[in-house]
């Protein structure tokens, strides 16, 4: 038993309702309580879907244990079929219905239904959301897929984006594109997008683009072995990663050499440009699923020169290849789905930015760091109306703006260190292009005010009141930064108190 | 001294009620939440206390979704996941859950009641959390009380979670003589104080409040106990009053000028409250609730409805929107009916809109579509896909979360309604 505030993944039969929601033609019986059809809102609040996940669910009741739940769910199963016409099915059980037994899979078989039923084992009290539409999509795959010629021309699958993605739409229209600029052919984008039809040709492709490890990595591996289809190992999210994908891809397609157009590609200039010089060395903390966390570190560390304090991701299954990153930027690996873990340890690191999730982003509110928000679980704010990617090209330019969108712009930012004992300017002054620039009491230096949270303190190393003082002139974006280096400098000393020369004497000793 | 009469003539229906009219069962695909759901309202309304479902992943990620966004860093409410080792021994189960709660009262001392919640998964594997309250209690006693009730969507629909969670308080609230009026629902603050304010204006002796804000207030129960429902999904709650000895008072919810107005009438005639009085001080907060209505029905009135089951609200809401708003009621769809409870608003409920009682979702949406109401009212996994077919609609879950009881919310109420109508009329797309 393990007490859970909030969660990084829902159970994994909401995985398969991912899947089956990004599907057309395919409708999923699910054998689970009334209560549990609140992820039909999923879809149609939080990604603003006009129809209802292809879902009917036994909704069974107490009353009903004690008779025939198993009745219930062919029932169900025959009234979807005849009302939906699915060209599959998949079948399941969501927690409760696991501990009845009914064994949906079998059930559903002896119905003689003439579409393909294709059962699906879900082990909810052990395995989560991401796994859920893996193995939902691997069953699908194995079920359908039959054995094919491959296409004439080159092509491959794009294999990953499901209902409820976060960015999924936006990255298959972008990656489709630069595909088509290399000249390979799409044959079938699956999940999303796809019909139980489509499934079954898979196997006309040269190769498969695996977008999404965390989705979709168990058919692009069966597909590997059954049909004899590579599949690409890098997410194109980040300059150096597309290249990297690019490269991957033009070997694949057996290519001549990998042409490619950059001239959409902005996020080179906007870094290299004097207004990011302020960018370089903010120590950022990077949490989400491991796909988009590792790709985000080196995008953050290559292409925006930020410097790397914390790496995480919430998806154990991926903790290996975090791990080997982690190291290799000589920090610690967070591997944890609890919370107020991630909590704890961004709020001991300090950073100056966190790349997150959306929990995420409320640690940085409560903690007051900026966060930009770069993986699942998502939120209404990950569907925008507006084209929106992460990988490639445009998803880079898309990085650049939304990391930088809640730090201080560059020339902003020295101005508001200009400008600071100013009586119409106060500390609490954000960048100017945030809303919320509610009265905020005006302070002068020197009044007495409270200053930044002090994480690392553990009241053994005394602040003099000028210490003090001098502490308040420091811009607030680095008095965090500078408080703890006078701290950590103090206790390395022995010292026991902090005065004006502690905190200078400190200063220089970290000053790069 | 003029005594208040139990019907004021203002209020005879044209045409008969909707006590007696037939009730379409259905037993199908429901579309609603769980019991669980009500946690997001009831930690509010308690700040000393905190809910501990016990259950699985899926119960953690209804409440996160059903919450919307996590406002708190952390919550007073949270699951026991149950994991694989403890469905295999029960008794190893209490043992973990024994250890949760420890480490969970040990980080958070202004916890004062502690719910153990129970879940799909916990029911279906029995787990005996009254033995692990009673268990508990024991242990904690006198810092914290323990209880328990079930929220599971086998056993509760939506807002029965908070008809649960109060009928789990009654039997453990000491007894009393005193003569006293009870007004039993987890109410926002706002409305429960002008609620209580009008009452006591009225001259009623003593008024309390179930759920009570903290567990140090005090409130007893006994025989000369009278209690008024202010939500219309209590009906467990007011069974564990009644074999208390306590008495329920029958009116209709108190949705809208005319439903405040008769829910506090009933209350006035139960303590022989005089006329006068009444009128004296209801009148300018009728005439403002009028007023304020007044604004929305324009948009309302000769309007088509249809009501998709959800919180128990329909009935006194349809009875609101058709006798204050003029709108036209088709179908009435409610989790339960149950006349005891809303009997006073089905009589007042003009004659005519199919009442229906359970789900079948894709039936009842077949009904909808031939229907074509004007508005449709909700959960939020239908109100977009209906939207998309061109259909206006209300999603009902902001019902239960909005204060919208009372005279002074009796506007917002309507305008609860009429926005989306209004939203319509605005959009040139």
């Amino acid at each position: 038993m393990k007490l859970t505030v909030w969660t990084y993944e829902g159970p994994p039969h909401v995985g398969a309702i991912r899947v089956a929601t990004g599907m057309e033609g395919l409708h999923y019986v699910l054998h689970a309580p009334q209560g549990d059809t609140y992820a039909d809102l999923l879809f149609t609040m939080i990604e603003r879907r006009g129809q209802r996940p292809p879902v009917s669910y036994t909704t069974f009741q107490a009353r009903d244990l004690g008779s025939d739940t198993a009745e219930l769910f062919k029932i169900a199963c025959r009234d979807a079929y005849q009302r939906f016409q699915p060209e599959a099915i998949i079948v399941g059980a969501s927690c409760t219905a696991e501990l009845i037994q009914d064994d949906p899979g079998g059930l559903a078989e002896t119905m003689g239904l003439p579409i393909p039923v294709i059962p699906l084992e879900l082990p909810s009290y052990q395995r989560k959301e991401n796994f859920g539409c893996d193995e939902t999509f691997l069953q699908i795959v194995r079920t359908l897929a039959v054995p094919c010629e491959r296409t004439p021309e080159v092509s491959c699958n794009i294999l990953g984006p499901t209902g409820l993605g976060f960015r999924h739409r936006d990255d298959v229209e972008e990656l489709s594109r630069l595909l088509e600029e290399l000249g390979v052919a799409v044959n079938v984008v699956a999940p999303m997008g796809s019909r139980p039809s489509d499934i079954a040709r898979l196997g006309e492709a040269h190769f498969n683009v695996l977008l999404y490890p965390e989705t979709a990595e168990g058919a692009a591996r069966w597909l590997e072995r059954r049909h004899g289809q590579p599949f690409t190992k890098t997410a194109p999210i980040g300059v150096g990663a597309t290249r990297d994908f690019l490269a991957e891809v033009t070997e694949l397609a057996g290519l001549a050499s990998v042409s490619t157009d950059e001239s959409r590609l902005r996020l080179p200039w906007w870094s290299s440009s004097v207004d990011s010089t302020y960018l370089t060395g903010k120590r950022v903390f990077i949490f989400g699923d491991a796909t988009h966390a590792m790709a985000a570190a080196r995008v953050a560390r290559d292409e925006m020169g930020f410097e790397v304090v914390g790496l995480g991701c919430y998806n154990r299954e991926f903790a290996r290849p975090l791990r080997r990153l982690a190291e290799e930027y000589g920090v610690e690996a967070l591997i944890t789905d609890d919370y107020l873990e991630v909590e704890k340890t961004i709020e001991a690191l300090a950073p100056e930015m966190i790349l997150g999730t959306q929990m995420e982003r409320h640690i940085g509110k409560r903690l007051g760091i900026p966060c930009a928000v770069i993986s699942a679980p998502v939120h209404v704010q990950d569907f925008p109306a507006r084209f929106s990617p992460q990988v490639g090209w445009e998803g880079a330019n898309v990085l650049f703006d939304t990391w930088v969108h809640p730090l201080v712009m560059g020339l902003e930012e020295h101005l508001l260190h200009m400008f600071r004992e100013d009586p119409e300017f106060h500390d609490a002054a954000g960048p100017s292009h945030h809303a919320g620039h509610g009265p905020v009491k005006l302070r002068l230096v020197g009044e007495d005010e409270p200053v930044a949270p002090t994480p690392v303190n553990d009241g053994a190393v005394v602040w003099l009141a000028d210490a003090e003082k001098e502490l308040r002139k420091v811009p607030f974006f680095v008095r965090g930064k500078a408080r703890r280096n006078t701290e950590k400098f103090a206790a390395e000393q022995g010292l026991g108190e902090i005065s004006v020369d502690t905190l200078y004497e400190a200063k220089a000793h970290y000053a790069r | 001294m003029s005594v208040l009469a139990p019907t004021p003539s203002g209020l005879a229906l044209k045409s008969p009620g909707c006590r007696d009219a037939p009730v379409l069962k259905e037993r199908g695909q429901r579309e609603v939440f769980c019991g669980l759901t009500g946690i997001i309202w009831l930690h509010r309304k308690m700040p000393d206390a905190f809910f501990l479902v016990v259950g699985s992943r899926t119960c953690a990620h209804l409440l996160q979704s059903a919450a919307g966004v996590m406002i708190f860093a952390e919550p007073r409410f949270g699951t026991a996941i149950l994991e694989e080792q403890d469905l295999a021994g029960l008794a190893d189960a209490h043992d973990e859950l024994d250890r949760e709660v420890e480490r969970l009262l040990s980080r958070r001392p202004d916890i004062r009641r502690l719910f153990l919640v129970g879940s799909c998964p916990s029911e279906v594997i029995k787990l005996d959390l009254t033995r692990a309250a009673e268990r508990l209690t024991q242990r904690f006693a006198p810092r914290v009380a323990v209880q328990n009730y079930s929220g599971s969507g086998i056993e509760t629909t939506f807002t029965q979670g908070e008809d649960a969670c109060l009928a789990s308080m009654v039997p453990d609230l000491p007894s009393t003589e005193a003569e006293q009026l009870l007004v039993v629902g987890a109410l926002p603050d706002v409305v429960e104080d002008q609620l209580l304010g009008l009452l006591r204006d009225l001259g009623v002796p003593s008024v309390k409040v179930l759920p009570t804000r903290t567990a140090d207030d005090e409130l007893g129960i006994g025989p000369n106990t009278r209690f008024l429902l202010a939500q219309p999904f209590l009906g467990d709650t007011a069974a564990a009053l009644s074999r208390r000895g306590a008495r329920h008072i029958p009116a209709p919810f108190a949705f809208g000028e005319e439903g405040t107005t008769e829910w506090l009438r009933a209350a006035a005639i139960e303590f022989a409250v005089d006329a006068a009085v009444f009128e004296r001080v209801t009148a300018a907060p009728r005439a403002r609730a009028r007023k304020a209505i007044a604004a929305a029905a324009e948009t309302l009135c000769d309007k088509s409805i249809f009501f998709f089951p959800d919180s128990q609200l329909e009935i006194p809401l349809a009875r609101f929107l058709a006798r204050e708003c003029g709108m036209r009621p088709i179908e009435v769809g409610a989790p339960f009916i149950h006349k005891g409870v809303v009997g006073s608003d089905l009589d007042l409920l003009p004659y005519g809109p199919t009442l229906s009682e359970g789900q079948d979702v894709d039936k009842q949406l077949d009904r909808c579509r031939a229907a074509r109401p004007d508005l449709t009212v909700c959960g939020l996994g239908l109100a977009n896909p209906l939207e998309a077919e061109g259909l206006a609609t209300k999603w009902a879950i902001e019902l239960v979360f909005t204060p919208v009881h009372g005279y002074e919310q009796a506007g917002d109420l309507a305008q609860l309604f009429a926005r989306p109508l209004r939203r319509r009329e605005a959009l040139r797309l």
